[in-house]
């Protein structure tokens, strides 16, 4: 390798978008979180019955 | 000159039978298999009556022909091996389901495909049901692992140039699929890896980190290597290679496709054009796989052979600057033309998100999905990681059945639409030759006795068999050859106007 070029974190065109994008991207984060919250409410519905069983008993063969 | 990066994936899914004591994997994935060709059959939706023919896979054997899944859907334990209509393959391989998609021209139609498999084996899990005896089930999963050291894979294919030197493509492929986990991983509870526990990892981003031990090789269940070597093109071997790709993880969600396969297929252009300058040799590959899936802040520094460092998310940014470089001076025809410019974009986007806060992702990327469920329970039972209960949220999130499902069920963006997945569970895509594959069978089945990817045989009543070669990947489009289909009556007329 000729040249090492400094590393940088990001490009200055990127933390300018940041600035700018930030207010959207928290409500994007706060209806996820609602969605979330939905969920909850409502897992124990869609679980499967005796999921820990469930999980404690899976096994799979190795493949590919 | 980047070759036209055609492109798909093929899924293991994970199989248990419910309510029997302990089920046997290659009868449950044969019943599967079997009751979805066989009620196709009787629907006459299509004639999956045909076998894979190995001859370009193991030189010697014959094609399997009649030998098909023709009977009907009974508790039949023989490998069934399946050409769909839409060119794909449906088989049983080891223990496992497994699909391959069809030969895809971009990254889009790979995540339609890789859909359409889905409500495939959805469809086989309702029609195995009914042969099961009341009070057992088949649950299928989508991933990789059963969180008992057993992984399973989900591969991707690249078509590539021959000429390209294996050495380039090794350090480039490495130094994208190490740090690519950032969002192709489905995330795992705990770790699989010898000599870790759960109160170190108590939550990775990926499902198939902790299953490589080597950096180059030929093996895929044992010592499982980063780069595959496995040379085995499915196409004229003088021109091409696939590179074979077995380090991702399945994903449920469709961005996490969608990103796995476009940034991959742009990397390896770019390897192809000499376009990446600067390379990025880990000191240890296979540390460096674990150490990005293991680290969450996506912070961790990766030492690199020069005695410098560099994170995952600055590697990614590296590769992405040079490939919007590239396609500036080469145009995006080989990665997809439009699709190529939405995997920058959505590519810039992601990165942009991971390093700001990842948990935005949570619509998007798989590991921040999961995670963000997961943590949510956990808060509202004050429980720790360790809690068998998140150990079977987290094995939910990939289950198949759409009333169990929670991968559904956590608001990730959608890229395609039920329609066109619905399409694609029975017709090929019209731009590489599973055109031509899917559309003789969807036409003249009875007369196809044996198909692969490189090859389809007719029998049309002659005293031998003909068989069609097909060593082109992007020839028997719809372009190419939709007229001469469309024109000839059956494949006798077919085959005499292709030699003509």
């Amino acid at each position: 390798m000729p040249e090492r070029e400094q590393k940088r974190k990001s490009a200055p065109a990127r933390e300018t978008d940041e600035v700018v994008e930030a207010p959207g991207t928290s409500e994007t984060g706060e209806k996820l979180k609602a969605d979330i919250d939905d969920l909850l409410d409502e897992i124990d519905e869609v679980l499967e019955t005796n999921a820990e069983d469930f999980v404690r008993s899976y096994v799979q063969k190795g493949g590919e | 000159m980047a070759l036209h990066k055609v492109l798909g994936i093929e899924t293991e899914y994970g199989i248990v039978v419910r309510g029997v004591g302990e089920s046997n994997p290659v009868s449950a994935s044969s019943l599967l298999i079997n009751a979805y060709v066989g009620e196709l059959e009787r629907e006459r939706l299509a004639g999956p009556k045909v076998g894979w023919d190995f001859e370009d896979e193991q030189p010697g054997n014959d094609a399997r022909g009649a030998s098909g899944p023709s009977s009907p859907p009974d508790v039949e334990t023989h490998l069934v091996n399946a050409v769909l209509t839409n060119g794909a393959r449906y088989y049983v391989d080891h223990a496992h389901p497994e699909i391959s998609t069809p030969e895809c021209a971009d990254a889009r139609a790979v995540v339609v495909f890789d859909r359409a498999a889905e409500e495939i084996v959805r469809a086989s899990i309702v029609a195995a049901n009914r042969l099961l005896p009341d009070g057992q089930e088949l649950v299928v999963h989508k991933n990789n692992s059963d969180g008992k050291g057993n992984s399973y894979g989900c591969h991707e294919n690249y078509l590539m140039a021959r000429s390209t030197p294996f050495g380039r493509i090794v350090t480039h492929a490495t130094a994208h699929f190490v740090s690519r986990q950032i969002f192709t991983g489905s995330g795992k509870v705990g770790v699989e890896a010898a000599g870790l526990s759960a109160s170190e990892v108590p939550y990775q981003l990926t499902q198939r980190a902790d299953f490589f031990e080597a950096e180059v090789g030929l093996e895929t269940t044992l010592k499982r290597p980063i780069i595959n070597t496995r040379d085995e093109p499915h196409a004229d071997a003088q021109k091409y290679r696939r590179l074979h790709v077995i380090t991702g993880d399945a994903n449920c969600s469709e961005t996490a496709t969608f990103l796995k396969v476009g940034t991959t297929a742009f990397v390896l252009s770019l390897v192809e054009d000499e376009a990446l300058p600067k390379t990025f040799q880990f000191r240890s590959a296979v540390a460096a796989m674990r150490q990005v899936s293991y680290d969450l802040s996506l912070a961790a520094p990766l030492e690199l052979v020069d005695g410098t460092t560099i994170t995952a998310l600055e590697l990614q940014w590296e590769l992405l600057d040079r490939s919007k470089k590239w396609a500036d001076e080469r145009g995006l025809d080989t990665v997809g033309g439009d699709v190529g410019a939405q995997v920058l974009a959505e590519w810039e986007s992601v990165l942009t998100s991971l390093e700001r806060d990842p948990m935005d992702l949570a619509d998007r990327l798989d590991w921040v999905a999961k995670y963000r469920l997961l943590e949510g329970y956990r808060e509202r039972h004050g429980i720790g990681w360790e809690d068998q209960r998140l150990a079977a949220l987290a094995l939910q999130y990939h289950d198949m059945r759409p009333e169990r499902s929670l991968a559904d069920r956590v608001g990730l963006r959608r890229i395609t639409d039920d329609d066109e997945v619905r399409h694609a569970m029975t017709n090929p895509p019209t731009d590489t030759r599973a055109y031509f594959r899917g559309t003789c069978l969807q036409r003249w089945a009875s007369q196809v006795v044996a198909a692969n990817w490189d090859s389809i045989v007719f029998d049309i009543g002659q005293s031998s068999l003909r068989r069609v070669p097909m060593m082109e990947p992007m020839r028997g489009t719809r372009s190419h050859v939709g007229t001469v289909l469309d024109e000839s009556a059956d494949p006798a007329e077919l085959l005499a106007r292709l030699n003509g």
